[in-house]
């Protein structure tokens, strides 16, 4: 064993004094230096989800389509024809905020092989970005370096990237945020579990080689707040190669065709520790790894880096004793290596063995289930009552609407997206039928009639504002993309992005955005399936604007059916479904027109949603709609131009009824409305669906000409307009 | 006829190549391993898009050493129909079966977007079924894409009319604003003297289906079709639109 470790040693590897004390009772005797980074990965936040374990209970993760729930690789839902989606979402902020490129990269990577350990093949990935003022000087910088990074990988291993979002806020300046989603489809009776069985069965390591990369990823970088030194950290930031994943995602599922593996797990955050330990753990088994079987990729290394480097592209998997040279066979036709660097015990422990010494013997269970669990004091801050509160007679209407729709529409948070998308392939897999651009994604399910959509929604600022409505609304948000492309929500994986949870101000929101997920997801029938926290993404003491990303799966029954947001024809009725409240708090338009970040989020009535939704998916059924589009940021005027922008480019013109003030009519951002066109002989029906389930209808006008005519108020051209908006992004980032 | 598509390690629109040949056409289309040395008796050999080795090193610098490649190269010495997509037309420049190169686009972007592409050639297995000067939509997916070569060999691929498609407008105007890449002389795709070895950036095998990016592409692979099973004197009709 090696020599002594103190107390000392453990404040350097991020572990407090209760934790120290509480190793050296559960081992009766100090840890080794081994044994000590081991405890210190896994009990981090990041693996252990101390924080947040107590809390993330109350979310419902079961349904009558949910195959696999919270707790493995990612979630599964069923989607019929014998088949399972198969996705989840991740974070990568701290190691993007590092090293943009390869931390964005790698963490697309780390996604992709979270889903195909299931035995799923990816066919779709989504990145949610948040970044902070484009005129913070290294910001620039790190849009390029993240999309970049984003489309080498995604672009380089052949998963198409379908969607996302982008948004950028002052709250972000210090620490973005870059949470990637994958989805893969695989047969729901032949879904891979990490559960280890069978003692005596080989433990076997695939993929890359190990090197000294990302060693502390998991603790020192993802579970602890950036400083000013934060860039002394990039060597704790790994570097991908999608070649080699590729490799072995082909290698993974030709072997997954067969019966040889018991269980399989990607290893992502603290590598082998947590890879061997989680699938043990869950399978209540013991292990025993011999480290001086490890492919190595340098020389030179000790047991303690070997056991925590984080190298990418490395799978660790049971197989069925015997079955040991098939396995290396499939690897090595894929030109990887395959090796049998231990086996499984039924003892419960933990053994690693280096140079014929044991260098760590730990009960596993007191690694993975005893992992502390915090219930940190949580605080309401006072700030929030001061910021909800808007005074609407301060607020000054524009004086010409027209320049104000075409600033919104240039503003980063509401211009086209094509800048970003242009580099990512969009396409290869042959299955994508609504590219980035409409509401949500639309991925054939090949060898069916069906189609997924997917989607990814959070605004920060309105959680910022409301950390409980704001997380509800974050749901709803995602719902309603995925009603607006024509299909039926099913189930969602969350990414809870907040500051440190040591604070109880944080602690609050965090708790506050659980139970507003949990009161969403439970309205809407969408259970969470899978999903990450991450905390600590704060820098010298400014934290992020609470922010949980919402990824939403949708399930089309009929792929010709699915709608897109716009018009197709002239002459076409413009209809709005919903209500429009006098709601300016939260807005873009507050944001961008007046310099402000106030007043309450826009309120939501879960049933009115739903009533909505109803409507959405009867009119659908029946093939009355030739567009459906969700009015969201921006408002009305900003969803009307959306929908001219795409398609064949045909103008609007229509007439608003008053009632509320005009910004709020225009811009303002009430919940639950729907922005759709019909052919006029369709309309008596879809009055009679709006009246049976007590949804307003307003028809608006028509979609006629070339340019945006609302009401007196606004007259743009729509060409001109459009290139505006079209270029806005690329012109902020100098080219 | 009898499709086979060669995957190396690192191919990534293989998949896709053989979907449209298989089960779109409705062809035998077969996966060629890149360590085998022969072709399965193969009509057409296709290599497909991707990043074959990662392509760390120059694009497709690594592939054409793949011990396949002497048998892609024999097929093509003997008259044999060889099609490059995308990273498969990089290999084929790279491997010396087409002249030229495909360097970094000029944005220094990758590069993901619907491009119009006027056929410049209809004497050659991919375009007989077009009409000349016809324009296709059709994806382009690249960071490499920007062509490029000496002047005498661009000189040759035009006196020769060995330039197969060119990137224009809808008008079929070879614009500057129409080039996604920088590509000289607006070149999208070229032949060799044989005019039996065809290589383009433009990605026909993702046009074959109306839901899922169009059919622009589906008379290229038919055009194939026809060559093979018909013979290369029968003109083909063109299919509507």
């Amino acid at each position: 064993m090696s020599g002594a470790v103190t107390a000392e040693v453990a404040d350097e590897h991020g572990l407090t004094r209760e934790e120290w004390a509480k190793i050296l009772e559960l081992l009766g005797r100090p840890p080794t230096l081994e044994e000590l980074g081991v405890f210190a990965v896994m009990w981090s936040e990041h693996c252990s989800y101390k924080s947040s374990r107590a809390f993330l209970r109350q979310l419902p993760t079961r349904g009558p389509r949910v195959l696999q729930g919270p707790g493995e690789n990612a979630g599964a839902v069923d989607i019929g024809d014998g088949l399972a989606a198969v996705f989840k979402i991740e974070s990568h902020n701290h190691p993007s905020f590092v090293e943009p490129f390869q931390g964005a990269a790698t963490g697309v990577g780390g996604i992709l092989r979270d889903v195909f350990t299931m035995g799923a093949r990816p066919i779709a990935n989504l990145d949610s970005l948040r970044f902070g003022r484009l005129e913070h000087p290294r910001m620039p910088y790190l849009v390029k370096g993240v999309v970049a990074g984003i489309g080498h990988y995604g672009n380089a291993i052949g998963v198409a990237t379908v969607g996302g979002e982008l948004s950028f806020d002052p709250g972000y300046d210090h620490n973005i945020l870059v949470n990637a989603f994958t989805l893969g489809i695989a047969p729901a009776d032949r879904l891979f579990r990490a559960r280890a069985a069978g003692a005596g069965n080989p433990v076997i390591y695939v993929g890359a080689r190990t090197g000294r990369d990302g060693i502390h990823g998991a603790s020192l970088l993802a579970s602890a707040a950036l400083d000013a030194a934060s860039e002394e950290k990039r060597p704790a930031v790994q570097v991908g190669d999608p070649f080699t994943e590729k490799l072995l995602l082909e290698a993974c599922l030709e072997l997954m065709a067969g019966d040889d593996i018991v269980a399989i797990q990607d290893m992502g955050a603290a590598g082998l520790t947590s890879s061997s330990l989680e699938m043990a753990g869950r399978g209540g088994m013991g292990m025993v790894l011999e480290l001086d079987r490890v492919p190595l990729r340098e020389e030179g290394m000790t047991p303690y880096d070997i056991l925590l480097s984080e190298s990418q592209e490395r799978m660790l998997l049971v197989a069925q004793a015997g079955r040991e040279a098939a396995v290396q066979a499939v690897f090595a036709r894929w030109d990887l290596e395959a090796a049998v660097v231990g086996r499984l015990t039924d003892d419960g422990v933990f053994r690693a063995r280096s140079g014929g010494a044991e260098v760590c013997a730990l009960p596993v269970a007191a690694l993975t289930s005893g992992a502390p669990v915090y219930r940190r004091p949580a605080e309401e801050p006072a700030r929030l009552e001061e910021l909800q509160r808007l005074d609407p007679a301060e607020i000054p209407e524009p004086a010409d609407y027209g320049q104000a729709l075409a600033r919104l529409l240039e503003s980063p948070n509401l211009c086209s997206r094509e800048w970003v998308y242009r580099q990512y392939d969009q396409l290869v897999g042959g299955n994508t039928v609504v590219r980035p651009g409409g509401d949500a994604a639309v991925v054939r399910i090949e060898g069916t009639r069906r189609a997924l959509a997917l989607t990814v929604d959070c605004n920060g600022r309105y959680c910022r504002l409301d950390p409980y409505l704001g997380a509800v609304l974050a749901v709803v948000e995602a719902a309603r993309n995925l009603v607006a492309v024509g299909a039926r929500p099913l189930a969602v994986s969350d990414c809870l992005n907040y500051g440190n949870p040591e604070r109880p101000d944080v602690m609050w929101e965090f708790q506050q955005g659980v139970q507003g997920i949990r009161d969403a997801c439970i309205a809407l029938d969408t259970p969470v399936v899978s999903g990450n926290v991450s905390f600590y993404n704060e820098t010298e003491g400014r934290s992020i604007p609470p922010t949980p990303t919402i990824a939403m799966v949708g399930l089309i029954d009929d792929v010709e059916a699915h709608l897109t947001p716009w018009w197709r024809a002239e002459g076409d009725v413009i209809v709005l479904l919903g209500r429009t409240r006098e709601e300016l708090g939260g807005s873009e338009y507050l944001a961008v027109l007046h310099g402000l970040v106030r007043g309450a989020p826009p309120w939501i009535d879960l049933e009115a949603e739903k009533r909505l939704h109803r409507v959405c998916f009867a009119a659908a059924e029946e093939r009355l709609l030739r567009s459906l589009h969700d009015v969201g940021e921006g408002g009305l005027a900003v969803a009307l131009a959306e929908c001219s922008f795409g398609g064949p480019g045909l103008g609007v013109r229509v007439d608003l009824e008053q009632g509320v003030r005009t910004d709020a009519l225009l811009f303002g951002e009430s919940q639950s409305r729907m922005l759709l066109s019909l052919r006029r002989r369709h309309l008596g029906r879809l009055r009679d669906l709006a009246r049976r389930e007590d949804v307003p209808l307003a028809i608006l006008g028509e979609v006629r000409g070339r340019s945006l005519v609302i009401g007196d108020a606004i007259d743009l051209p729509l060409e001109a307009t459009r290139e505006r908006w079209r270029r806005a992004l690329e012109r902020r980032l100098g080219g | 006829m009898r499709w086979g598509v060669v995957v190396f390690p690192g191919s990534l629109d293989d998949r896709d190549t053989l979907r449209a040949a298989g089960r779109v056409l409705g062809d035998e289309a077969v996966a060629l391993w890149h360590k085998d040395r022969e072709l399965g008796g193969v009509d057409c050999v296709v290599l497909p898009g991707g990043f074959s080795y990662g392509d760390y090193l120059r694009c497709g610098a690594m592939a054409k050493c793949s011990p396949i490649m002497e048998a892609v190269a024999r097929h093509a010495r003997d008259g044999g129909l060889v099609l490059g997509i995308c990273n498969g037309f990089q290999i084929l420049c790279e491997a010396g079966l087409l002249p030229g190169a495909l360097v970094r686009n000029r944005s220094l972007s990758f590069v993901c977007d619907l491009v119009t592409v006027r056929v410049e050639a209809t004497d050659t297995f991919l375009t007989q079924g077009c009409r000349a000067g016809e324009v296709l939509e059709l994806p382009v997916k690249h960071g490499e894409g920007c062509y490029v070569a000496d002047e005498d060999t661009l000189a040759t691929l035009e006196r020769e009319r060995r330039v197969v498609f060119r990137y224009t407008d809808r008008a079929g105007r070879p614009t500057p604003e129409a080039n996604p890449n920088g590509s000289l002389a607006n070149i999208a795709g070229v032949c060799s003297a044989g005019r039996n070895v065809v290589g383009l950036m433009p990605h026909p095998e993702h046009a074959v289906e109306r839901l899922t990016g169009g059919v622009d592409g589906l008379n290229l692979f038919r055009s194939v079709q026809a060559w093979v099973t018909r013979g290369r004197a029968v003109p083909v009709a063109a299919a509507p639109g």
